[in-house]
């Protein structure tokens, strides 16, 4: 593990506790939630990040198609596989939420639950897409075009969230009744970067457990070469140590 | 709704949290079993290019044995000459 990966999960774990402790001890309660609330520091980080994620990927993407470079069509897979378990976690914390608030789990008539619902099926197809193509190449440009058009999806569908009609859930970031009081606006920042930090990290990961496979495969490859004549110059896996 | 009690709501708070918490295992867990394959590969192509070194070696000593044999054996041919 790189110095650099070791430092931003250290970081990343220091935030989350930091986080999560201003949640429990700092954050007032919410006059209409109560204790409840507290979820909203979890799952709204959570929407944000994996939102965000899909973004990314789709960016990662762009750079793909444009330059051909392999590694920029893994970072947008792994940024997209990210997303989708952040997905996960948002559907259920949600779902808690939801069961907890409104005493029902899931509510049909409302657009921001269907929206997000809508785009995690949307990129859930990413991998069936993905892995039905054999052919390494045409299998990174598709799932590139895929990740570029569901991730222009992801911006539009929220503003068409915005301009609809909310049923029951609120809108994050309303300023019509003043906004979060500022305690809140910061533990929720806190909480933000963390859960985007934690995003990051595991994307670190697992590009780094990624290229250490791919690394392996080479190595191994070389060594089937069987023994032969010592060789002079670098024989194995030339590009390995890269990037 | 009015807002939950606070024991009843704290379930609810506990379980969400707990949702997190328990994915974040689980996906160390998914990584720490990759990285004990990969740690396993590791040793298993360590062992192969210790053989192959082994090999080559081997090799290496055969042709060098070949060669000496073969300078002794001219060279009594020509003291018999």
């Amino acid at each position: 593990m790189s110095n650099s990966l070791r430092n931003i999960s250290l970081l990343t774990a220091v935030l989350l506790g930091l986080g999560f402790g201003l949640v429990f001890f700092y954050a007032p309660l919410d006059a209409d939630q109560g204790f409840i609330q507290k979820i909203f520091y979890l799952h709204v980080p959570l929407a944000i990040i994996a939102l965000a994620g899909f973004i990314i990927g789709g960016a990662h993407a762009v750079r793909h198609l444009r330059t051909g470079d392999p590694i920029h069509d893994a970072r947008s897979y792994v940024s997209i596989h990210m997303s989708v378990i952040f997905g996960v976690a948002v559907l259920l914390t949600g779902a808690i939420w939801a069961k907890a608030s409104w005493g029902i789990w899931w509510e049909w008539r409302e657009p921001t639950l269907v929206s997000f619902l809508i785009v995690f099926l949307l990129y859930s197809t990413y991998y069936p897409l993905r892995y039905a193509i054999e052919d390494r190449q045409q299998q990174a440009r598709y799932a590139s075009v895929f990740a570029i058009t569901a991730g222009a999806f992801v911006p539009l569908n929220f503003i068409a969230v915005r301009a609809a009609e909310s049923f029951i859930h609120p809108r994050t970031f309303a300023t019509a009744n003043g906004g979060l009081p500022p305690k809140m606006q910061l533990v929720f920042w806190v909480c933000l970067i963390a859960i985007g930090l934690l995003w990051y990290t595991l994307v670190r990961f697992e590009l780094e457990t990624k290229r250490t496979r791919g690394q392996l495969n080479r190595l191994r490859r070389a060594l089937d070469d069987g023994p032969g004549p010592p060789r002079s110059g670098p024989r194995i896996a030339p590009g390995a140590t890269t990037r | 709704m009015p807002a939950l009690p606070l024991d009843e709501a704290g379930q609810y708070v506990a379980a969400a949290y707990l949702v997190f918490v328990v994915l974040l295992i689980v996906y160390v867990a998914i990584m720490a079993v990759r990285i004990g394959h990969i740690s396993r590969e590791v040793e298993s192509l360590a062992d192969l290019a210790e053989r192959r070194e082994r090999e080559r070696q081997a090799v290496g000593q055969a042709q060098a044995a070949d060669s000496v044999g073969g300078d002794e054996k001219r060279s009594s041919d020509e003291a018999t000459a």
